[in-house]
């Protein structure tokens, strides 16, 4: 079946589109894009005005807590979640339970995602046996099973040497190394950002240089090896230093950060509520100068992606002490009303430039399909309605948790539809003219 | 010890009732709110010296002491306090409640809640476990010490000592020495003081220092000397070891030489000085037995007073002078 996208604004910069073209799709192909493309007996979407149609999204960090922790998220929900995010991929930590450090688990994961049919999911394995930090896992094996790049994300890779092997191994299946960079001794017990505020409220701190000083190990041992490493969920200014230091060293260095970590600061942990758990994430939220960095980097180009760090925790977890509770929050629903809101519409970044954020560079840093939409590629496409105007409701999420701090924000801008292979997998009702996706 | 001071200091206060349901922290109270507590205990104290003391004023009401963590003074002091007002009173331990078989706090105070207490008096080691227990309980929440954070009755039995014997607290210098990074004392106690006008100087080790305290309007200094220059009162705060994760100073002993309270530094201090310490002391670290047991010390003047300003905190949440019109 053939479907024709009339008459929205396309923004495709890897093949340097920004203006009104037809998108023609035949089956799980974009098989044109022109301007003025005849039905021809095609099935025509009358894309409705200030609709925005771009490369799906992709997400290449989020935690699917299955198998292992089906309470908080399942495979089925998170994918579901994802596309009511307007993200047509995620890639997913491997801190299950059991680890995704065998070809078994990957299968797992690979084996639900396909039932789900809504997202694609790209397993992330672990770098070494159980995340422990010693013996490499078998990353050959993983590659084979689908794994796309290594990681042992919510624990840094524990050694400089683990580090520098992984690396080096994995640069043999052109899979990069995802690294939590945090220092253990200097984060110790810590729950929030070093500073005023969690002094004032008694909480320990996990200074900023914590993390920037494991993401210059990192950069080091990239440099030396010449393999490619990914920063995860970058939140210190002196991360993006480092970072932009071994950009001009042409390391192969990329990173990627959050929307809480652009949006928030450590002041939430006092108000409006004082020691909400949801605003407990690791990294934490910095402080004010953090936070403008974090923008700084999205809109000079020194940061490659924005990435949710998607991490449900079930309510009974959060409501607890600030210092026993988990560390983490949801954010596939709300990460592009929030970029579209605190980037695009106070013209930080243009759309090109979120288009490279939020699908080109995650395509290109994992080596997945996507992030353009060229003739003869997978038809993943996310339609924004840029101007829509929202309020986060947690209590809607698809995601089976809802430890969010932006319920109740209002947002200008969100998804109307997800397209997957073609196929419409998320309509949102609110916007007007999305139906006709379906 | 000193005698009982028999002059009560004047009311100071411009406001007659606390509008609370909760006492979570300093940083909720106006100066006016503080300067009620202390004017309040100043007439709870009165009723420790009948021959038979107690009031009818809680009579009715029931208050729980949950103490999750390690206590002998404050929970005495609070029982007492309850006990004067006619409260009925019960008290729970980490180790024998059901906290001990894996039941969460807010599943504790849930079930509490469902007996309908008036008032929670609660201590934690988690810093925010009594705003956490605030936002869920119609009970109100009395903060007996809530991790680092905050301890505000002792603030406030420290601010009514410091005025029994200042007469006012605007304008003194009040050096506080010690672990400061690990200490609710102090949190409660800058907000307090800071409020009601006197100039603070914290002191203590820099890996000790929390991040940021100037912005409270504090000066900071690594030199006890400095700190103690010409000050009225000097506090010292514990140094609290089984809060520490790694090193932070070499020894005690190198501890008590650059930083403990002697006699000798005591000497840059104001004649009248007083010396006060929330207790527990560690004799030789954070205080020279010779300055303890001192003729300026009112250590244990803080004990007695926090009798009296608890007395004052639990009738004024309680509804105060509007509690007992109703009644």
């Amino acid at each position: 079946m053939k479907r024709l996208l009339k008459g929205g604004r396309v923004v495709d910069p890897v093949n340097g589109r920004d203006g009104a073209f037809d998108v023609l799709i035949d089956g799980d192909r974009i098989s044109r894009i022109a301007r003025n493309i005849p039905a021809d007996g095609a099935h025509v979407i009358d894309v409705p005005a200030g609709f925005v149609v771009c490369p799906g999204f992709i997400d290449m960090h989020v935690h699917l807590r299955e198998p292992g922790q089906e309470h908080k998220e399942t495979v089925a929900t998170g994918v579901a979640s994802a596309v009511a995010g307007g993200f047509t991929a995620v890639a997913c930590m491997p801190n299950t339970s059991p680890i995704n450090d065998n070809a078994g688990v990957t299968e797992f994961i690979l084996k639900k995602a396909a039932e789900a049919r809504r997202a694609r999911v790209y397993p992330i394995g672990a770098v070494s046996k159980g995340s422990n930090g010693e013996q490499l896992a078998d990353i050959g094996e993983l590659r084979a099973a689908g794994c796309v790049a290594i990681s042992d994300d919510g624990r840094p890779v524990r050694t400089a040497l683990l580090m520098r092997r992984a690396l080096e191994y994995a640069a043999m299946f052109g899979m990069p190394v995802l690294d939590h960079c945090e220092d253990p001794s200097l984060k110790g017990e810590g729950v929030a950002h070093e500073g005023y505020q969690a002094s004032s409220l008694g909480l320990r701190g996990i200074p900023g240089v914590a993390e920037s000083i494991m993401v210059q190990r990192d950069i080091a041992l990239a440099e030396m090896t010449g393999a490619p490493v990914h920063i995860c969920h970058m939140s210190a200014a002196e991360s993006l230093r480092a970072v932009r230091e071994g950009k001009r060293h042409a390391a192969k260095v990329t990173c990627e950060v959050a929307p809480h970590h652009f949006t928030l600061t450590d002041e939430a942990l006092a108000a409006p509520v004082s020691y909400d758990t949801n605003v407990k994430m690791n990294p934490p939220l910095r402080g004010t100068a953090d936070r403008e960095a974090m923008v700084e980097g999205l809109v000079d180009g020194s940061i490659d992606a924005i990435a949710t760090d998607h991490a449900p925790h079930h309510y009974d977890e959060k409501k607890v002490e600030f210092d026993q509770a988990p560390f983490g929050i949801v954010g596939l629903e709300t990460c592009v009303s929030i970029a579209l809101d605190r980037l695009v519409h106070p013209g930080l970044l243009g759309l090109p430039r979120l288009v490279e954020l939020l699908s080109v560079n995650p395509a290109r840093i994992l080596s997945i399909p996507g992030g353009a939409l060229t003739e003869g590629a997978v038809a993943d496409l996310t339609v924004l309605a840029p101007d829509l105007q929202t309020v986060v409701d947690a209590s809607k999420f698809r995601s089976k948790s809802r430890n969010t701090p932006f319920d109740g924000w209002h947002l200008r801008g969100s998804v109307a539809a997800t397209i997957v292979g073609g196929h419409t997998v998320y309509v949102n009702e609110l916007a007007e003219g999305a139906a006709r996706f379906e | 010890m000193t005698t009982r001071i028999e002059t009560p200091v004047q009311p100071q206060s411009t406001v007659s009732t606390l509008r609370h349901k909760d006492l979570l922290g300093i940083a909720d109270l106006t100066p006016d709110e503080i300067r009620l507590i202390l004017d309040t205990a100043e007439a709870m104290r009165e009723i420790g010296y009948r021959p038979i003391k107690k009031v009818p004023t809680l009579r009715g009401k029931t208050v729980v002491n949950m103490f999750f963590e390690n206590s002998t003074r404050t929970r005495t002091s609070f029982e007492i306090a309850e006990k004067r007002l006619s409260a009925d009173t019960l008290n729970i331990a980490a180790a024998t409640s059901s906290v001990a078989k894996g039941e969460t706090l807010v599943d504790t105070a849930m079930n509490l809640e469902a007996m309908a207490p008036d008032m929670i008096v609660l201590r934690h080691a988690s810093s925010g476990a009594c705003h956490l227990l605030a936002r869920i309980c119609r009970a109100g929440i009395i903060n007996a010490g809530d991790g680092m954070h905050e301890h505000p009755t002792q603030a406030l039995l420290d601010a009514f000592t410091i005025r029994e014997h200042k007469k006012q607290i605007a304008g003194l210098k009040v050096a506080i020495i010690g672990d400061l990074l690990h200490s609710r004392v102090l949190r409660s106690n800058v907000q307090l003081l800071t409020k009601l006008g006197a100039e603070v100087w914290v002191s203590g080790p820099p890996t000790l220092m929390p991040p940021g305290i100037e912005r409270d309007g504090v000066h900071r200094t690594t030199s006890v000397e400095d700190a103690v220059e010409g000050a009225d009162v000097v506090m010292l705060l514990r140094v609290q070891l089984e809060r520490m994760q790694g090193t932070f100073f070499p020894s005690l002993r190198e501890y008590f030489s650059l930083f403990g309270m002697t006699c000798e530094r005591l000497r840059r201090a104001k004649p009248d000085v007083i010396i006060m310490h929330p207790g527990p002391m560690n004799r030789g670290v954070e205080i020279a037995s010779e300055v303890a047991d001192g003729p300026y010390s009112v250590i244990l003047e803080q004990a007695a007073n926090g009798v009296a300003v608890r007395m004052a905190v639990l009738y004024l949440l309680a509804g105060g002078v509007e509690h007992e019109a109703a009644a």
